[in-house]
């Protein structure tokens, strides 16, 4: 079977140290989004309709609030998974290693 | 206890030793690297020296060895290509029993096949093969490749009177390790005893290999469990044969090594010799050393070590002796702080048992950083990138590169920085540019609104941006935020506004202090070198004057902090300190509190008097002083002791003490002034930390639909690469700059004079290390 080894050892490396601060800073950006934190109110993606046609404020912007929040952890979920992916091209380069040695 | 501030206390010491004991005495000195051997042959050239053919026998040998190493490797070279020879000769012999061995087996098939062919069409008479001795069949191996060809040379032979039969050999993955090629096995069976001729040399034009194969089944068994045997002896060779190449290998590898250090080591010995004495019976060897005063019993204990092994019954003498030379600067460090020491090594070996700044720069240095990196998430991955870098410090020096060996050594540095970075991220709450809210902010923007406040909802609609009034009840809650800023400004538009002032503010208000802090340290010196004269003359002046001026300057920031103000007629200090040195007292000014036209007044005066203190007092006392001597002088007739003393004239002492002065009060102001790049850092990192977030992360951030995750994966890794390469390597190495440039000028022009020499002792390890 041909060998599932794409990228060399730093490059795994790398790979597992940004999914490690992806999963742990994107996951902390979604807590931060689904509590509604105003400091985060300029990364909310509203307009002025929102906030005027707003039936029963502030909940449009709860909802984008929500979205953004659900997006991130998201993009979290995406972060374990490239995480996985370069854990196993690191296990396989070091198996590599040792049958050459 | 005092050792820790300054440098140790050295002692110049000779030693004595016989000359049958020197190589071992000095090898024990070198392996406890401790001692410095001072030249006592100053003039003689490198050429004159006593040991000078040792010297050059040593650097021989390490060419020698080099030239070993390649000669070692010549027989090596030799002694491989021989059992790669046999080796390969083995492998041969392996391949040609494996194919014997497959030849076998196959054979068993073919006969079958025959038999059976002939017992069914002997009836209808097709195949011309009766079993009968007359039939003679040939039996071998060929590569799969030629096989068509000659199959088709021998039906041209025979006219198709002949039975061929072959199969291909299954290639093993030992057979495909050894490297062997496709092969074939056939079998001929003809009529005639003749044709065997024609069939070896058509055999022999194909390079087929032709292999005996006995005519009966049991004969044929016995000859396939001798070829068993013989392949399993074989390959018991190859593998012992590959052992022995490998431990022959690496065996020369560690002898080389060795060699190599030893020689290294005599060498240093030798030269070390060179620098002693050798008195007159040629039995006595001489040698000065500068030697930590709290390790002299050491010393002693490894010389008596030393003339133990060599069995000399002398044993060495050692003889403490006084000195007007200056001894050598040691710092006595461990890996933690060795570091620090560099760092201010780097500018200045500090005079002998001058006060050492590196204790104290321990603590400064990375706080200075750290306001001016100031971002606990970039601190928190400084923090990590440093524990491991420790953790992994040893596997990580083989890399042998430049900058991992800085990195390297100093990891203690970037993981003090990083975690003072942390401290001060969290003062500024700022980390990648966002604020906690940890506490609960102390504004509200609830009580603007109608009843409390002015606010209606029309308001809302035509204005962009609103002020929040402080003075509107519950606005602002009147106890500030717990730790640090209040992040509430993190969403304020005018926040820069707030924070240059306060950050401004705050670069003063450190660099007097740490100013002030390195005046008193040259108290702390003057106090050790016992110049009592100078504390009154220097120490007390400079600091009045510092205080006087700049202490007053933090005196007014921080009362104007304290108390309540309205913004609009709150006065600038700028414009305040500006007019009390030009004494511009006008009546529309402004002033802070009651008597402060009198108290400024009375604190320049008093700065302004320091200055002829400074200049003039000691070059007069100095002057009187002279004369005095030269009165008791010429009536005791000495005239070299006149000569001595005028040796520095007096115009000499006249402008050092001028250079002095204006330097010092000068440089108050601008280094003052020097200490704002504290701010001005400061504001650049937060400022591209805050351009990093809006142009590359919340871009993917707003975008609200299913693809935002996806662009946020991506947009977060360009994120993460350009904080890491511009935010933590570039600013990194700017505040790290910067904040070393602060100590280097601004804080250590105050006390630190610098002029010592390094302690470079005779020591094995560094010198093995800096081969390596």
């Amino acid at each position: 079977m041909p060998s599932l080894l794409f990228c060399g050892p730093k490059l795994a490396a790398c790979g597992i140290v940004l999914s490690t601060w992806g999963v742990i800073m994107l996951s902390m950006l979604g807590i931060f989004f689904s509590a509604k934190s105003a400091v985060l109110i300029e990364d909310v993606p509203f307009t002025e309709e929102d906030i005027r046609e707003d039936k029963n404020p502030p909940q449009n912007i709860y909802g984008l609030y929500n979205q953004v929040g659900i997006n991130c952890f998201i993009a979290a979920a995406i972060y374990v998974g490239v995480g996985a992916v370069s854990l196993c091209q690191v296990r396989l380069n070091k198996r590599q290693e040792y049958m050459v040695t | 206890m005092s050792s820790l501030f300054r440098s140790e206390e050295m002692c110049l010491v000779q030693l004595f030793f016989q000359t049958e004991s020197a190589h071992n005495c000095i090898s024990e000195l070198g392996h406890l690297g401790l001692v410095q051997f001072k030249d006592l042959n100053p003039s003689a050239t490198a050429f004159q020296r006593r040991f000078v053919k040792e010297v050059k026998k040593c650097e021989e040998m390490e060419r020698i060895l080099s030239k070993k190493v390649f000669s070692t490797f010549e027989k090596l070279e030799q002694e491989l290509r021989e059992i790669n020879r046999n080796h390969a000769t083995l492998r041969q012999n392996l391949i040609e029993l494996m194919d014997i061995d497959s030849l076998l087996r196959m054979t068993e098939d073919f006969f079958e096949e025959v038999l059976e062919i002939n017992f069914s069409f002997f009836s209808f008479n097709f195949i011309i093969l009766p079993p009968s001795e007359d039939s003679v069949f040939v039996a071998g191996v060929i590569k799969q490749e030629r096989f068509p060809a000659f199959e088709k040379v021998l039906w041209r032979l025979f006219h198709g009177n002949f039975v061929l039969r072959h199969a291909e050999i299954q290639a093993t993955e030992e057979l495909q390790a050894r490297g062997a090629v496709k092969k074939d096995v056939f079998i001929i069976f003809v009529q005639g005893d003749h044709v065997r001729e024609k069939i070896r040399k058509v055999c022999e034009g194909f390079r087929a290999s032709l292999y005996s194969c006995p005519k009966t089944l049991y004969e044929r068994k016995q000859m396939s469990n001798s070829v068993m045997t013989q392949m399993e002896d074989l390959r018991m060779i190859l593998r012992r044969t590959e052992e022995y190449r490998a431990g022959v290998l690496t065996r020369a590898a560690e002898h080389v090594q060795e060699w190599g250090s030893k020689v290294k080591k005599m060498k240093a010995i030798y030269y070390t010799l060179n620098l002693c004495n050798i008195d007159i019976t040629q039995k006595l060897i001489v040698a000065e050393i500068w030697c930590p005063v709290s390790d002299l019993a050491v010393v002693q204990n490894a010389l008596i070590k030393g003339s133990e092994q060599s069995g000399s019954s002398v044993t060495p003498v050692l003889n403490r002796i006084q000195t007007q030379q200056t001894p050598p600067t040691f710092n006595r460090t461990n890996t933690f702080t060795e570091g620090f020491q560099a760092i201010i090594d780097a500018y200045g070996v500090g005079t002998y048992q001058e006060i050492n700044p590196a204790p104290c720069t321990i603590v400064t240095f990375p706080f200075l950083f750290a306001v001016m990196f100031g971002d606990c998430g970039h601190g928190l991955v400084m923090t990590l990138f440093a524990v491991w870098v420790i953790s992994q410090a040893e596997s990580l020096r083989k890399w042998k590169n430049e900058v991992t060996d800085v990195v390297i050594g100093g990891r203690y540095i970037i993981l003090l920085m990083g975690m003072f970075s942390i401290y001060t991220g969290l003062i500024y709450n700022d980390c990648f540019s966002k604020s906690f809210n940890i506490f609960g902010s102390s504004w509200c923007v609830r009580p603007m609104f109608h009843p409390h406040g002015p606010w209606q909802n029309e308001t809302l609609h035509e204005y962009h941006h609103l002020q929040l009034n402080p003075s509107v009840p519950g606005v602002y809650s009147g106890d500030p935020y717990v730790f640090g800023i209040d992040p509430v400004w993190n969403i304020a538009s005018n926040k820069l506004s707030f924070l240059n002032s306060f950050k401004m503010k705050m670069s003063v208000i450190l660099g007097v202090s740490h100013m002030l802090f390195g005046v008193t340290l040259s108290l702390v010196n003057f106090v050790h070198f016992r110049k009592f004269q100078d504390i009154f003359l220097q120490f007390v002046p400079q600091l009045i004057f510092m205080l006087s001026l700049f202490g007053y300057l933090i005196f007014l920031i921080l009362y104007k902090w304290c108390i309540t103000l309205r913004s609009e007629t709150a006065p600038s200090i700028l414009l305040l300190f500006i007019n009390m040195m030009l004494f511009d007292y006008q009546s529309e000014h402004v002033l802070l509190y009651g008597g402060q036209k009198g108290l400024q007044i009375f604190l320049v005066l008093t700065a302004v008097l320091m200055v002829p203190v400074l200049l003039l007092v000691k070059p007069f006392l100095i002057y009187r002083t002279r004369m005095k001597t030269r009165h008791q002088v010429s009536r005791a007739e000495k005239d070299n002791v006149i000569c001595f003393l005028l040796q520095v004239s007096m115009g000499d002492i006249f402008v050092y003490q001028a250079i002095h002065t204006v330097e010092f009060c000068l440089g108050c102001i601008s280094n003052t002034a020097s200490y704002l790049r504290l701010w001005a850092l400061s504001l650049a990192h937060a400022e591209l930390s805050e351009v990093l977030w809006r142009m590359v992360l919340q871009v993917g951030l707003k975008i609200s639909s299913g693809m935002g995750s996806l662009m946020l994966v991506v947009l977060f890794a360009a994120f993460a690469v350009l904080t890491v390469t511009i935010l933590l390597v570039m600013e990194g190495l700017s505040a790290f700059l910067h904040a070393l440039r602060l100590h280097w000028v601004e804080f250590q022009n105050k006390f630190y004079e610098g002029s010592g020499y390094k302690f470079t002792p005779l020591s094995f390890d560094s010198l093995l290390k800096t081969q390596q």
